[in-house]
């Protein structure tokens, strides 16, 4: 991986082609899931505290986003939907992207060990690892598993939430994990579906290219049976209750029957309409994870204002 | 001798110049806010004494004369 090959010389890198280089969408996915985390802890956390915590937790998100793409620059050019990434554009070397990583990873830890506890600053450190090196170097190109076990990297952030507040772990902070864990392949599957040949070009295996498309279509069936008790048994910890056992019915209703149809069909199905039933269920997935934090949250809420008096 | 010269490298890094020393006086506000936040939950000080944050007898007004 060279530094010079992809770099374009007449370009002068802005603070906005760094600040891509931290996956921002991604960021605000991990803002979200560790704040609703946080908030759902029974330990209450000054707020400045809790938004620095959040942060350091962002940065550090963002900081294994960058490492990521130092490590995979070189199959991010082959792929469209990631094309325009700052280092294969050319608007970034690689090993800036390297130096930022490195930097604001040490950063974000130090800053949140101060800021909270030494159990959260581990996890972000261990999260960072999980990341950087577990699913971007070891599994990512090497197993079509890649996304079932690369995706407790993305489901550690409202753990570590729930660590700033409370300086443990606990059942709720392992379904809250577990929630994005099993929610992850069904969620990645669908979309590997409809962008293929991306994967294909790369040579990353995904399980679309190393067992077949129906097979990941049964995939997506399974795991999304898989997740239903996790997310039903979330309900039933002290931070679920009855509003969210019925968003929860809900979006896992919504979410299998969206599982249900992509196993029915094949992908000649698919093609004539352009995969329209998968990428419905990719943007289901979306709201299915949403619903479920905000539903934490709305359960917290009336917590506090029944626990307030009245 | 010309105490300001313009160089091009400086205008072609003003926002990243900008950029940088912004996101500095954040780190400084965020660091300065923190210690005020945790110095206001400490609480009474015998709590959280130890090997240099000891009271001083000595600065302690005395109560009786002499």
């Amino acid at each position: 991986m060279t530094d010079t090959s992809l770099h374009n010389a007449g370009y002068e890198a802005g603070m906005g082609d760094y600040f891509a280089l931290l996956k921002p969408r991604v960021m605000s996915l991990v803002v979200f899931t560790a704040l609703v985390g946080l908030l759902v802890a029974p330990t209450p956390v000054h707020p400045f505290i809790g938004f620095v915590a959040i942060l350091c937790i962002a940065v550090g998100a963002g900081a294994s986003g960058a490492l990521n793409m130092w490590w995979d620059a070189d199959i991010d050019v082959k792929m469209r939907r990631t094309a325009n990434r700052p280092i294969p554009a050319g608007r970034v070397t690689a090993g800036e992207a390297l130096g930022l990583g490195v930097g604001l990873s040490g950063f974000a830890v130090v800053l949140l060990l101060l800021t909270s506890n030494l159990l959260a600053a581990g996890l972000l450190a261990f999260t960072i690892f999980f990341y950087a090196v577990i699913y971007s170097m070891w599994l990512k190109r090497a197993t079509p598993q890649n996304i079932v076990i690369g995706g407790a990297a993305g489901a550690f952030p409202p753990m570590i939430g729930w660590a700033v507040a409370t300086g443990s772990i606990s059942l709720e902070s392992i379904l809250m994990f577990a929630l994005i864990f099993m929610w992850t392949p069904p969620h990645f599957w669908a979309l590997a579906l409809f962008v293929k040949s991306d994967y294909g070009d790369a040579g990353v295996p995904m399980l679309t290219e190393t067992h077949g498309r129906d097979v990941t279509r049964k995939h997506i069936l399974v795991y999304t049976l898989l997740l239903v008790p996790v997310a039903l048994g979330l309900g039933l910890t002290s931070i679920g209750g009855p509003i969210y056992l019925l968003v929860a019915a809900v979006m896992n209703i919504w979410f299998l029957k969206g599982a249900y149809d992509i196993w029915r069909r094949n992908d000649a199905a698919a093609t004539a309409d352009n995969y329209q039933v998968e990428k419905q269920v990719f943007k289901v997935s979306l709201y299915y994870l949403f619903a479920h934090f905000v539903a934490l949250l709305i359960e917290a809420a009336f917590r506090i204002s029944n626990a307030g008096g009245l | 001798m010309a105490l300001k010269v313009e160089h091009e490298l400086h205008e072609r890094r003003k926002g990243r110049n900008y950029g940088v020393g912004l996101l500095l006086a954040g780190l400084i506000a965020i660091v300065f806010g923190l210690t005020v936040v945790k110095v206001l939950q400490l609480g009474d000080a015998r709590k959280f004494e130890s090997y240099d944050h000891v009271q001083r007898p000595q600065i302690i007004p005395q109560e009786t004369g002499e």
